[in-house]
């Protein structure tokens, strides 16, 4: 009987073994090397920790770890701000702004914090709309975007989201009958609060923080538009774009963010952990709410406005300054245009065909691998297959400064064929990149998918002559595809604005993508309008295709719930 | 080396052992059942009846031993070449499918032509009486229903045996007696060799031809369900089947005479024939409960005792009559005027001495 299995198992391990490859070649030996150089001396080769300690002992640096440091901190405590009375709102009271507030935790996704970067320095900077007015008005003028400040108020507007969602899930799955208990056994009010509600939303909070935490310390893209280099992934970056890939320096702050990732993730995990504490029965749901009084709901209101403005300005910024002719020390542009857009599209377009191409390539490799990796972790038993998951995930755990130096150091003199050009600056470069930077998202989505299929489905194929070939195209397959079709859609949006390791990739203009071409326009001033309207277009990919991913995971939920049972006929 | 017997049986199944880990869920199991039989895998949950099930049609971990089909050694094939149709407890239609699209299914694996399949399934959902909704989805349904289409995507492609796991645990009280009634008529139309695998025992009486009752992994009994009933092999068998009255106690000669004396010292007459055993078993009907005093036949082993607890069923009262420490059920059937005893009553308990069983254990 054992012969049975090599011959069933041959598929999936011929599968199971080239990702593994691809995952070995363009994951593991980038971050291996990037580690490995980052230990050894320069001149001798010798493992060594002296660049850390020369890293430590550079001013410049000292000071970009702390402002790296401080400005992820500093971000997760105004995104918590913002959060928590949201999601308080929500799960508390009777409040019509629900869906307001739904939709606040949407749209600073849809934009990459770089794209309204340099937007929000035009409505919020010292010479910008809101402090002209505040000047004008009342004499003074506050300053969100002097330095560190303009780089934590762009991420935690565009990361509060992460905290929102996951607070809001964690108060929403406490049912009532834990407070009810509680009550019922001589608790209430703050005692309550803090014996049952809070410990049980705790895990939802950390979580979350521990996301924004370093999405923010990884982020490339905004301190650079911001023109605040004394952090540490711009550090990083222009270490190796101007002093060369050999300079060990960008490689200690590589693994210095690697560690932190790390770090991040596994307090995210930890957090998590064994605390599934979703204790909603059935026919009960969330805490007790209650109506708000008239002036409360005005103060709901009022908040809830605000913070909408607040998450609103990027986009609004950015739409202005794509219409905008000239706008500088002026509460508005002095007119409108729509030359930009007409810029962009004359002399731009590859920025727009090469975003098309990478990230679709890009997408479809994702959901390619995402899918052969859910097949083969949960419907087979291959030996070893939980460490596809494991390596395809980690990936969450390498900002994409990392990965970029990565590729540079270790493919800059590997020469691809028939081109004759190392595979360092070969546009294929940066599908890859986004690939193995979008596939955790992709492979989430797939996996979700395959869970979802009751096994009993695939039996009975096989059970009616199917062979597990045929399973998997008959019956696997296009029950997966809700969720396939939604990983791609994910993985494009987000590809299609990857900065962090394009920016290090791109090796010349024709190649280059959206992300990076918003980047060079918005360099100077003159290209500000033209970068505004690709950023536009950027943030309208990623809308839609959030949209169209949201519409496809609701109509596939629903799908899968029984319609009306019809009447018993017997 | 196959025997003749085995020839022409539906499935044979020889020393079959399977565990999942260190776990042995299957303890060798051996098994004949007869082609066109009705056959029912009872056992209580986690006894392996569904286990070895799955491992007829190929599914689960790889046993060993032997499963042969009409004369075939099929244990080492994948279970798309086994020809066994299962209706899986859920039914499991692809919900992607049209109901036609679901009964084709098996068909068009095996490259039969447009026309044939068309046949084929129209025929098959006219079997179960579904034809008309042919073009639904499954989830367009009821529950009955998908059923129906479960059981037609199965025999579409005229299976050697059917495997039904648990099929109406799923339908609620009525449905299932008349599922139970429509599958059956459907077995004997097309003298499909059929295994059913249920808990309950009230299915399995009035379905199958056979059963197996099963128990750790072990078939503790197979045979006709009234056989079983009336004469269980072991201690689980009886408990199994219904209720019984079970006294631990020793066999006994006293001169001419056989005796069953209890734990607690009690002595039980008996039948010729017994020469050992641990318990005596017999069934709460063929005890018949009387006010003390009243005379007794041969045939009766008479008891006394007192009323301990009773229960009120309708058509008949059960007694727990307490003799001698150990509490005898009693089931009398209840006839209009016929008085009542009550908790604490002295009353005789006259036992069908043809009834009583003794076994082993």
């Amino acid at each position: 009987m054992s012969f049975l299995f090599p011959s069933v198992q041959r598929g999936p391990a011929v599968a199971g073994l080239l990702i593994a490859l691809f995952l070995f070649l363009f994951l593991a030996v980038p971050v291996g090397q990037v580690i490995f150089v980052a230990f050894q001396d320069a001149s001798t080769g010798e493992a060594t920790i002296i660049n850390f300690v020369d890293f430590f002992r550079n001013s410049l640096f000292r000071e970009s770890f702390f402002n790296s440091f401080y400005v992820a901190s500093m971000s997760v405590v105004i995104a918590s701000i913002i959060s928590m009375p949201l999601a308080y709102f929500t799960t508390r009271f009777n409040f019509g702004g629900t869906a307001l507030i739904q939709t606040l935790g949407i749209i600073p996704l849809i934009m990459p914090p770089f794209v309204g970067a340099v937007a929000m320095q035009l409505l919020f900077g010292s010479n910008g709309s809101v402090n002209l007015i505040l000047d004008d008005w009342f004499g003074f003028t506050i300053p969100f975007m002097e330095g560190l400040n303009g780089v934590i108020f762009v991420e935690s507007i565009h990361y509060f989201p992460f905290i929102l969602i996951n607070l809001s899930a964690a108060l929403s799955n406490i049912d009532r009958s834990m407070e009810e208990s509680a009550q019922n056994l001589g608790s209430n009010g703050m005692r309550l609060f803090r014996r049952i509600v809070f410990p049980l939303a705790m895990p939802g909070y950390v979580a979350g923080a521990a996301l924004v935490f370093i999405k923010v310390f990884d982020d490339l893209g905004t301190p650079l538009l911001l023109n605040v280099n004394n952090m540490l992934a711009p550090q990083a970056y222009l270490r190796v774009t101007s002093i060369g890939i050999s300079d060990p320096m960008g490689y200690v702050i590589a693994v210095i963010l690697v560690a932190f990732s790390l770090l991040s993730l596994w307090v995210s995990m930890r957090a998590l952990k064994g605390k599934d504490y979703a204790t909603v029965q059935k026919g009960g749901g969330g805490l007790m709410k209650r109506d708000l009084r008239r002036w409360e709901k005005v103060g709901c209101y009022a908040v809830v406005i605000l913070i909408l403005v607040l998450v609103l300005s990027p986009h609004f910024g950015l739409l202005l300054l794509s219409f905008g002719t000239i706008w500088s020390y002026a509460v508005l542009p002095d007119a409108f245009t729509i030359a930009h857009y007409v810029t962009v599209f004359s002399t731009a377009t590859q920025y727009i065909t090469n975003t098309l191409l990478y990230a679709g390539l890009a997408a479809l490799f994702d959901v390619i691998l995402g899918t052969a990796i859910a097949y083969v972790v949960w419907r087979t038993d291959l030996v070893g297959r939980k460490w596809l998951d494991y390596g395809a995930t980690a990936a969450l755990a390498v900002p994409g400064v990392v990965l970029g130096i990565g590729y540079l150091r270790t493919f800059h003199n590997i020469n691809v064929p028939l081109i004759d050009e190392p595979l360092a600056t070969w546009w294929v470069i940066i599908v890859i990149a986004m690939t193995i930077r979008r596939l955790p998202y992709a492979l989430r989505s797939c996996v979700a998918a395959i869970q979802q299929i009751s096994v009993m489905l695939e039996e009975a194929a096989e059970n009616l002559g199917a062979t597990k070939t045929r399973t998997v195209w008959r019956i696997v397959i296009p029950l997966m595809s809700g969720g396939i079709l939604a990983g791609f859609v994910t993985s494009f949006a987000t590809a299609a604005v990857e900065l962090s390791a394009t920016i290090m990739l791109v090796a010349r203009e024709t190649d280059a993508p959206l992300a990076y071409g918003i980047y060079e326009f918005m360099q100077s001033a003159a290209g500000r309008g033209p970068g505004a309207a690709l950023g536009v277009i950027a943030v309208l990919f990623v809308g839609v295709g959030t949209y169209i991913s949201h519409v496809i995971i609701e109509r596939s939920n629903k799908a899968r719930e029984p319609k009306s049972i019809v009447a018993e006929e017997t | 080396m196959i025997d003749n017997a085995h020839d022409s049986a539906g499935v044979v199944i020889e020393d079959l052992n399977l565990s999942f880990g260190d776990t042995h869920v299957l303890k060798g199991v051996d098994l004949v059942i007869k082609q066109g039989e009705f056959f029912a895998f009872l056992g209580p949950s986690g006894s392996g009846k569904s286990t070895l099930l799955r491992a007829i049609a190929g599914f689960g971990p790889t046993p060993t031993g032997r499963i042969l089909i009409q004369g075939k050694d099929i244990a080492d094939l994948p279970p798309w070449k086994r020809d066994v149709g299962m209706v899986f407890q859920s039914y499991a239609l692809w919900p992607h499918m049209t109901v036609r699209k679901n009964v084709a299914f098996g068909l068009e694996e095996r490259k039969i032509s447009k026309h044939e399949i068309d046949e084929r399934v129209d025929k098959a959902l006219d079997m179960v009486g579904l034809l008309d909704l042919a073009e639904r989805r499954p989830s367009q349904l009821s529950g009955g229903q998908q059923q129906r289409i479960a059981l037609a995507r199965t025999i579409v492609i005229e299976p050697k045996v059917l495997l039904l796991d648990e099929p109406l645990s799923n339908l609620d009280a009525n449905l299932r007696i008349q599922m139970r009634r429509d599958i059956r008529e459907l077995q004997q139309k097309l003298q499909l060799t059929t295994i059913f695998v249920t808990h309950d025992q009230e299915e399995a009486n009035t379905t199958s031809d056979r059963m197996a009752v099963l128990d750790q992994g072990v078939i503790q009994q197979v045979g006709a369900p009234i056989d079983l009933y009336d004469n269980p092999a072991n201690l689980f068998v009886a408990k199994f089947l219904g209720t019984a009255n079970i006294i631990k106690g020793a066999v006994i000669t006293e001169g001419s005479a056989l005796v069953f004396r209890t734990d607690r010292g009690m002595d039980i007459p008996l039948n010729q024939g017994y020469t050992n055993g641990r318990s005596i078993v017999f069934r709460p009907q063929n005890v018949d409960v009387c006010a003390t005093g009243t005379g007794a036949s041969e045939a009766h082993a008479k008891l006394n005792g007192k009323v301990d607890h009773m229960e009120f069923l309708g058509s008949i009262i059960r007694y727990g009559v307490d003799v001698n420490g150990d509490v005898v059920l009693v089931d009398h059937a209840h006839k209009l005027g016929e008085a009542v005893f009550s908790v604490g009553d002295s009353v005789d308990l006259l036992v069908d001495r043809d009834s009583i069983l003794v076994l082993a254990a």
